[in-house]
């Protein structure tokens, strides 16, 4: 058999997930059939990005135009290692998170859950164009679809409570991204002429100081997704979705689209030089500072475990954000790293909590008190993942930050440095103390032997504690993929 | 085969003699079938003018061989034949829907009137489009209208007939000024051509009874248009008017309007005179309050017509946005928009119009809940929706792209934030529906129906389809505006 062109692969990484959702439809009346649909198509995706990827790293671009929609801006696919690593990591988690809610989905008795694998495949098609956007309005537009793919995933339950949070969740993203980030996106466009992203940016020399700073800001601010204060409100509220929506849209793949935007933009549209002498880039970075303590401080006075791991990760996106911010390759390559640490540490930790909801319908950490001995893998893994969080050893948390940290000391931030010290500390108080709690804490209610949950729930979470430790233990290939990154910067 | 002059007469000529044909045909069905071909055909007709002019050059035929200024003469360049098309086509479209829906909201033994007017409306706008003569626009302008006051009266609604007389008193003070304008200009060049009046004026621009006939003929046409503060005629009439009635006036009337305030201003006073006046500052203060005004007020409706009609106002307000930047790139947009508005809220109106045939009501109210049990329908509405707001992959889109793009190029960068906060309020207000449709309990059980019939659903999905389809592939519609916005601006191609 003939292998297809690169170019053919990329346009499949977007095919495949909307092909499946088709097929997820016709088999609506056969669950079984429908979830084992879900299943082949993440494989197949999967495969097919790292065939992808197996070229990429050697060296091959592809590149392919889908449209023109106005004369010299095109919507177009292109590949480029960061994106890579972006998209193999949605791809590959979407596997264990179908894994996950097969059983998470029919032990909670869900409704619709047909519209749920549906919207779920044509979030992760939104999530690989993101990832392989050629250009800035590419970019934008597979961003903006991202966002209308996971409201129905959102306001999935149909309560009050979920119509409420569905409004809260289109209402900041939209906005944000309608008003600052096409401004931006339109202003470059006159401006430069082309929105195609290069190394070292594409400002001309000589663009006004105060022009390309405004930019940056409508920038990181139009990216709602990113979750930079004071934008970070719809992250709490999409929390009312099933858990593996939280999980991998809303732990992973969406919040990682946003982060993974602004390090696109900082890297390929702005470029290190005009990030050094920016003003506003240093005062957008201590915005990113203030965010990831202040989300910290309100994580610790929320009791309910979702609500929690948000604002946890609403601090953790302004770590990326921080260190794209920095534009040194030190930061560059930390921030690179942390999108994938967070990833794995972060769905651990939702998967967990997921788990703990449907093995024992506990929302509230307060509730939590001797779970440890009820479930000890769930509780094992999560003492795993929220280590990876905080940056502690043995998992892979602790080289991202690593490399965030040094960005920090080679930009000559102190105040940033400290930063990141601290939510260490604040990370260790709200998080690790929820299985320490679980351990050593006696149970409330009695519950005799161990009552784990789902099968299926618990493959999943082994698959993402392994590999948090794994990349520990083994993060040369990590550090491989993102540095021959940075050689290119 | 025709030469391409007598196809420019054919243009006004058939539908004005088949309306009375119509009218003799007493079964609804054959009325409606007649009307249906006659507006086919006069696309057709439409489409070959547009590719004439696009490919050979803008042409002049002289009615009855008399030679103007004394005869009435029709050109046609490539703006009004991008209009023309527009027209027709958006005519063709909705009269596919036409049929059963006017079968269940029109009385039998005034459908062959129905359709009569239809034509006879058809006939009014196609001429505004395509004549050359000032009073002849009037003319043209006076049978669209007449004979939309009459489809809209046909509504089922009672108040569908206030609504009509509504329009009719503002809509006749409208034309009224427009012809105190155009005599005003007769009394100053002595001719009513408008090629004519044109090179006169250059002579003579700067009298006072110019600047009046100058103002008279934009407020006329203001109200025809429904620019704000002169729209409170159109949410009444679009909201009681027949289902297909709304589709096809909002498809059409206002943008053959906005044609006429293009036509007058460019071509019949010229661009420096009247961007010497302070047509610009107007233009751009209106525009930016039906913006947000109209947009504000569409979120309170409970009647989805009523919310579609504001949410016009608003859109309206981009068009003269457009215009109101006085650049090329802005006449385009707004050109560009003329388009992709027709298709949009074309196909919304469609929309409603399904929602009533089965359920019998576009109150929201009694709405709530029953877009479930219309599927195709209500992903129509919310494909629609998002094109009002203006999401990616949507012609919504591309306008207010072109929009932004030709405001911040001279710096306006406050019009830029205008458009962008339309799309967060469009946000507010199409989503309000869609959750009301679809999350809301039902609020009588006893009504459950089925899908819209195929023969409605198809020209819907036709229109939303061209939404997307337009959205991506915009070489037609940019291109063509482009062209048109060039040949306003300059005179040449």
């Amino acid at each position: 058999m003939k292998i297809p062109a690169s170019e053919v692969l990329l346009l499949l990484a977007l095919i495949i997930p909307v092909v499946g959702s088709f097929f997820i439809f016709l088999c609506r009346k056969f669950p079984n059939v429908r979830e084992g649909i879900t299943l082949i198509t993440g494989i197949a995706l999967f495969a097919n990005v790292s065939l992808i990827a197996s070229r990429v790293f050697t060296g091959e671009r592809p590149e392919f135009v889908l449209a023109e929609p106005f004369s010299g801006f095109t919507l177009s696919l292109a590949v480029e290692p960061l994106g890579m690593l972006f998209a193999l990591l949605a791809s590959f988690l979407w596997i264990i998170t179908s894994i996950y809610a097969i059983g998470y989905m029919r032990g909670h008795g869900e409704d619709n859950q047909t519209r749920f694998y549906i919207f779920f495949a044509c979030s992760i098609a939104s999530v690989m164009g993101v990832a392989f956007a050629g250009d800035l309005l590419t970019l934008f537009v597979f961003y903006e679809i991202l966002t209308l793919m996971t409201y129905p995933l959102v306001t999935h339950s149909g309560t009050a409570e979920a119509r409420r949070s569905g409004r809260v969740y289109l209402g900041i993203l939209i906005s944000t991204s309608m008003v600052f980030f096409l401004l931006a996106v339109v202003w470059t466009a006159l401006e430069v002429g082309t929105l195609a992203f290069s190394i070292g940016g594409i400002y001309p020399e000589g663009t006004e100081p105060w022009v390309l700073g405004l930019l940056l800001a409508l920038f990181v601010f139009g990216i709602g997704k990113a979750a930079i204060m004071p934008f970070h409100r719809w992250l709490p509220a999409a929390m009312v979705a099933p858990t593996p929506v939280s999980a991998l849209l809303h732990a992973v793949a969406v919040v990682k689209a946003g982060v993974f935007s602004i390090l696109k933009i900082c890297i390929y549209i702005f470029g290190a030089s005009s990030l050094h002498n920016l003003a506003v880039a240093e005062w957008l970075s201590l915005l990113a500072g203030f965010t990831i303590i202040a989300a910290s401080i309100v994580a610790m006075g929320k009791d309910n475990l979702k609500a929690r791991l948000a604002y946890s990760t609403i601090s953790q996106l302004s770590y990326v954000t921080l260190g794209a911010l920095l534009g040194n390759s030190a930061a560059w390559t930390g921030a690179s790293m942390h999108m994938v640490a967070h990833a794995f540490g972060k769905i651990t930790l939702f998967f967990c909590a997921g788990a703990i909801l449907v093995a024992h319908h506990k929302k509230n950490v307060s509730e939590l008190d001797g779970l440890g001995r009820v479930m000890p893998f769930t509780m094992g893994a999560f003492f795993i993942g929220s280590l990876s969080i905080a940056g502690l050893p043995p998992t892979a948390g602790m080289w991202s930050k690593w490399y965030l940290v040094l960005g920090t000391v080679d930009a000559g931030e102190l105040i940033l440095l400290n930063v990141l010290l601290l939510s260490t500390l604040l990370n260790v108080y709200y998080l690790v103390s929820i299985p320490i709690r679980g351990f050593f804490k006696p149970l409330r209610t009695p519950v005799s032997g161990i009552k784990e949950a789902p099968l299926p729930c618990l493959i999943a979470i082994g698959v993402t504690t392994t590999i948090t430790v794994g990349l520990f233990i083994y993060p040369e290939h990590l550090f491989q993929a993102v540095s021959g990154l940075v050689t290119t910067w | 085969m025709a030469t391409i002059e007598q196809l420019a007469i054919f243009q006004i000529t058939i539908p004005l003699i088949v309306a009375p044909l119509v009218f003799l045909l007493k079964n609804g069905n054959r009325a409606w079938f007649l009307t249906l071909v006659t507006s086919v055909a006069m696309m057709w007709v439409a489409s070959q003018l547009l590719v004439h002019v696009l490919s050979v050059g803008e042409f002049v035929t002289q009615i009855g061989g008399w030679a103007a200024p004394w005869g009435i003469e029709y050109r046609v360049d490539t703006v009004n034949a991008f209009v023309l098309l527009i027209v027709s086509g958006m005519s063709s479209i909705v009269l596919m829907f036409a049929r059963q829906s006017v079968n269940q909201e029109i009385e039998s033994n005034k459908r062959s009137l129905f359709y009569t007017s239809w034509l006879l409306c058809l006939t009014g706008l196609l001429g505004v489009t395509i004549t050359g003569d000032a009073f002849n626009v009037f003319v043209f302008l006076e049978i669209s209208s007449l004979s939309s006051y009459v489809l809209i009266a046909m509504g089922r609604d009672r108040r569908a007939l206030t609504s009509s007389f509504q329009y009719l008193v503002m809509g006749t003070i409208g034309a009224t000024f427009i012809l105190i304008g155009i005599g005003f200009l007769f009394i100053v060049t002595g001719t009513l051509n408008m090629a004519d009046i044109s090179e006169r004026l250059s002579d003579t621009s700067q009298t006072r009874t110019v600047r009046t006939a100058f103002a008279f003929i934009i407020v006329g046409i203001g109200l025809k248009l429904a620019m704000f503060p002169l729209h409170l005629w159109l949410p009444n009439a679009y909201a009681y008017a027949p289902s297909v009635a709304s589709a096809f006036l909002a498809a059409t009337a206002t943008k053959v309007a906005l044609y006429m305030l293009l036509r007058f201003i460019y071509t019949v006073f010229g661009f420096e005179f009247s961007f010497d006046l302070p047509l610009s500052e107007t233009l751009v203060i209106l525009s930016s309050a039906a913006i947000l005004v109209g947009s504000v007020v569409a979120i309170f409706q409970d009647n989805l017509k009523r919310l579609l009609a504001y949410s016009s106002v608003a859109q309206i307000g981009y068009m003269l946005l457009g215009v109101s930047l006085a650049t090329q790139a802005g006449l385009s947009a707004a050109l560009l928009h003329v388009f992709n508005h027709a298709v949009i809220k074309g196909g919304l109106f469609l929309v409603l119009g399904c929602f009533v045939f089965r359920f019998g009501t576009a109150s929201l109210k009694l709405l709530s809940g029953k877009g479930t049990q219309m599927p195709w329908t209500f992903a129509a509405f919310i494909a629609g929706g998002l094109s009002l707001i203006g999401v990616p992959l949507t012609t919504g889109f591309v306008s207010k792209w072109q929009l932004v793009t030709a405001a911040l190029d001279i710096g306006w960068w406050p019009v830029a934030l205008v458009v962008l906060a339309g799309s967060i309020l469009a946000i507010v207000y199409v989503w309000r529906a869609v959750e009301v449709l679809y999350f809301r309990p039902v609020s009588d059980d006893s009504q459950i129906v089925k899908e819209a019939p195929l023969e409605l659903l198809l020209p819907t999905w036709l229109l939303i389809g061209a939404n997307i389809y337009f959205g991506i592939n915009t070489e037609l519609s940019i291109g063509v505006a482009d062209v048109a916005a060039h040949w306003l601006m300059t005179g040449t191609r």
